[in-house]
């Protein structure tokens, strides 16, 4: 670690905090409909969708119409990446995706998890990548930052069903808020670097007189939602580390920036909403201590260098490079790692595989933490209020009262729910993976012996249900039984825990809010922040010791003792 | 039910037509007028072929060019279908070794390579396989290390050879992010230019 590293890292995040502050305050006014310089086109939107923006919906109708439109989306896109073929854009004549490989990324695309089991240049065309891809990039998204709206109105509101309209706030949030964003960051990527044509491949004839065929496509767009929607699925198979998805180290820090900055804003947003912008902070606060622990962790493990590999006449200065490219340098992979799995992205811009056994552990548990940290865009949000309100459960346990959350009474069903929600991960994570390791048709997609296979199935179900998307690339994950298993396994960790979810919401927006007095328990306080971070990381992180002491912990150990597998 | 497929198919669909056609397509024609070297990828030309990519690594392997860092890309293996063999710097495929670091097979690797490099520490990027197989960039170490083999192929002084080396050393951006780097193939096009 130097101090060069870790002023990259400072000036990073101040820059996410820097503009999460009036972002947080933009997307309070956009929900609010206060925002409406492009009504003209809301107006066009509603009028052919026949919705009402002002129609009131329940709890369960604003479920039922997510459910609806994210079902929509994933017919939509399976049909494109079965049909690719037939389709225009496709210059270099590719095939249609195989039934198994277009449920998993359809799925994976719908769920915001953006799990690779293809190879973004040698697999979609332009067309599946722009009109399929892209666009699930901006609803998958979209719909999260709709549900998070939701359950702040939740809060805000008492003695109503009334949780706003999921369309208006889906086509607001995408208008408002992603489409000018990432028109914004697609052009600085641009002129970075990053490719952006509909030209077919390029061929060049090298020094040395080889043929090189070089891939294009319309990437900086789609890299740009990528990132800002944390959904992290790469146009090129080596995702932000290809030097054409990462060109230069600004252009990586940007893009950890774009992942942090919607996250961090909608925070403050909850803040906004609930009329009390300390209550934002308080979670902003949790969020971004994890965030720079998640970094200093894997920026020290990975600058080190390898034990094994620096005692045969390797220089340390570097540290560990297999698998990371020259010009990033390690405090931006630290970085770029905690916040790609912290907020549930799953973009790379070095390979988890390689890294080093506690460096690739870190990813892991953050994911496991429930992806809260921040979380993805809107689901980070909702999952952090789940903690919250079992934050204030403990609380009220310790001290024998009725515990409240922002005036809202939390009572059984709403603690009952927020239990099965967050029990959707360890379950679909530890269920799958154990079910697997015992299948040789699943433990055949593992090519690492020793603890390190076990760490790279345990990562595949855990990036699925958290949707995030990222791998120890290792594993084989295109087969049969990987494309289904994980594709269950992304649909639960995106609606099995946000059905939940939006049901504590709507028996919270029921209640009526008290006024606070002087036996309320403060829950913007260092006392809170403190208590919420401990939560997390019992609830969230507790389950899964066992797993990862037999896959990174054992791993390590080895490493020590100079064992190889 | 017909209350939620209609707008459920609806914004879909007209999602589709404005993230997914028209704002991609706009953005294209946007891109290519505004910075068209950056949107094309970045093509590198001599006397009017084009000889590769400023981004895209190449597998030099002769005496007379500085060598990039060891690639882990494959390509399909036409004796026998169905699998791949080893195809350092294939820009249609980006791949990375993606071996544990408690990997036997790595460490056997690795010591191959150190064998080769010499004697003294050798940088790490010179052994070891990058993220994306096409990393064109190598550490100014690394090129400080070839220098005295590619001056002697190619039968000039090693300073020369040097000060095009440090000529051609990028800084971090902004003074600040990133690693000091040298891109192989924009030096490699400058040895060619050596008289």
């Amino acid at each position: 670690m130097t101090l060069i590293g870790w002023a990259q890292i400072a000036l990073v995040l101040a820059c996410v905090v820097a503009a999460a502050v009036p972002l947080g305050r933009y997307m309070a006014a956009v929900a609010a409909g206060r925002v409406t310089f492009l009504a003209p086109v809301e107006r066009v939107v509603y009028a052919a969708a026949g919705i009402d923006p002002r129609q009131a919906q329940g709890w369960r109708g604003y479920t039922l119409a997510m459910l609806a439109a994210n079902a929509a989306g994933f017919l939509l896109l399976y049909a494109l990446l079965r049909g690719q073929a037939v389709l225009p854009l496709n210059p270099q004549g590719l095939d249609g995706l195989t039934p198994w490989l277009a449920f998993n990324t359809a799925v994976s695309f719908v769920t915001n998890t953006n799990w690779q089991a293809y190879g973004g240049e040698s697999a979609l065309s332009y067309f599946s990548q722009m009109a399929g891809l892209t666009v699930q990039n901006f609803l998958s998204a979209a719909t999260g930052m709709a549900l998070a709206l939701a359950v702040c109105r939740a809060f805000a509101r008492s003695g109503v069903k009334d949780l706003g309209n999921f369309w208006s706030d889906l086509v607001r949030m995408t208008l408002y808020v992603l489409v000018p964003l990432s028109l914004l960051v697609g052009f600085a990527f641009v002129a970075m670097g990053m490719p952006q044509t509909l030209a077919p491949f390029a061929e060049a004839t090298t020094l040395e007189g080889a043929r090189q065929v070089i891939p294009l496509g319309p990437a900086a767009f789609q890299i740009a939602i990528k990132h800002l929607g944390t959904n992290g699925g790469g146009f090129f198979g080596m995702n932000s580390a290809h030097p054409f998805e990462g060109p230069t180290a600004l252009t990586s820090a940007l893009q950890i920036w774009s992942q942090q900055v919607i996250p961090f804003a909608l925070a403050l947003t909850f803040g906004a909403i609930v009329g009390d912008i300390r209550q934002g902070r308080a979670l902003l606060l949790v969020m971004l201590a994890y965030v720079l622990a998640g970094t200093w962790a894997v920026y020290g493990s990975e600058a080190g260098g390898n034990p094994l590999h620096l005692a045969l006449g390797i220089d340390a200065a570097q540290g560990n490079m297999e698998g990371k490219e020259v010009r990033f340098g390690q405090a931006l992979v630290a970085l770029f790692t905690a916040t790609t799995t912290g907020a549930s992205c799953g973009a790379v811009n070095a390979m988890f595989e390689s890294f080093m056994p506690l460096g690739g552990l870190v990813p892991l548990f953050l994911i496991q933490l429930g992806e809260v940290l921040p979380g993805g865009v809107g689901s980070g949000l909702y999952g952090m209020l789940v903690f919250a309100l079992l934050a204030v459960f403990v609380a009220g346990l310790m001290v024998g009262r009725t515990p409240e959350y922002l005036g809202k009474k939390v009572q059984a069903r709403e603690v009952k729910l927020a239990m099965l929600a967050v029990l959707v991960l360890p379950a679909a994570i530890l269920g799958f993976t154990a079910v697997a390791l015992v299948l040789p048709a699943a433990v055949a997609s593992i090519p690492a012996t020793g603890p390190h296979g076990l760490s790279e199935m345990l990562y595949a179900y855990s990036s699925a249900a958290g949707n995030n998307g990222s791998a120890f690339g290792g594993i084989t994950a295109d087969t049969p039984w990987m494309d289904v298993t994980l594709g269950i396994a992304m649909m639960l960790g995106r609606f099995a825990y946000a059905v939940p979810v939006m049901a504590i919401a709507g028996s919270l927006a029921a209640k009526p809010r008290v006024a606070e007095s002087v036996g309320s328990f403060p829950t913007h306080g260092p006392l809170f922040v403190g208590l919420l971070a401990g939560v997390i990381l019992i609830l969230g992180g507790l389950q899964f010791m066992p797993a990862l002491a037999l896959g990174p912990l054992a791993e390590h150990v080895s490493l020590l003792a100079g064992k190889t597998f | 039910m017909n209350g939620v497929l209609r707008p459920a198919l609806a914004v879909v669909g007209m999602t589709t037509m404005l993230c997914g056609l028209a704002l991609p397509l706009g953005f294209t024609g946007v891109a290519q007028l505004a910075f068209p070297v950056q949107a094309n990828g970045s093509l590198v030309e001599r006397e009017g072929t084009v000889i590769g990519s400023a981004l895209i690594g190449q597998g030099f392997t002769g005496e007379r060019y500085f060598h990039p860092r060891p690639s882990a890309t494959v390509e399909a293996d036409p004796e026998t279908p169905g699998s791949t063999r080893a195809a350092p710097y294939n820009a249609a495929a980006s791949a990375a070794s993606q071996a544990a670091p408690t990997s036997a097979a790595l460490l056997a690797t690795l010591k191959e390579r150190v064998a080769a490099e010499g004697a003294g520490p050798v940088p790490a990027d010179a052994v070891t396989a990058s993220a994306s197989g096409l990393d064109p960039h190598i550490s100014p170490e690394n090129a400080a290390q070839q220098v005295a083999n590619v001056a002697a192929a190619r039968g000039v002084t090693p300073e020369r050879v040097r000060a095009l080396v440090v000529q051609h050393t990028e800084g971090r951006e902004w003074g600040l992010f990133g690693e000091p780097r040298v891109n192989v193939l924009r030096l490699n096009l400058a040895l060619d230019g050596l008289r």
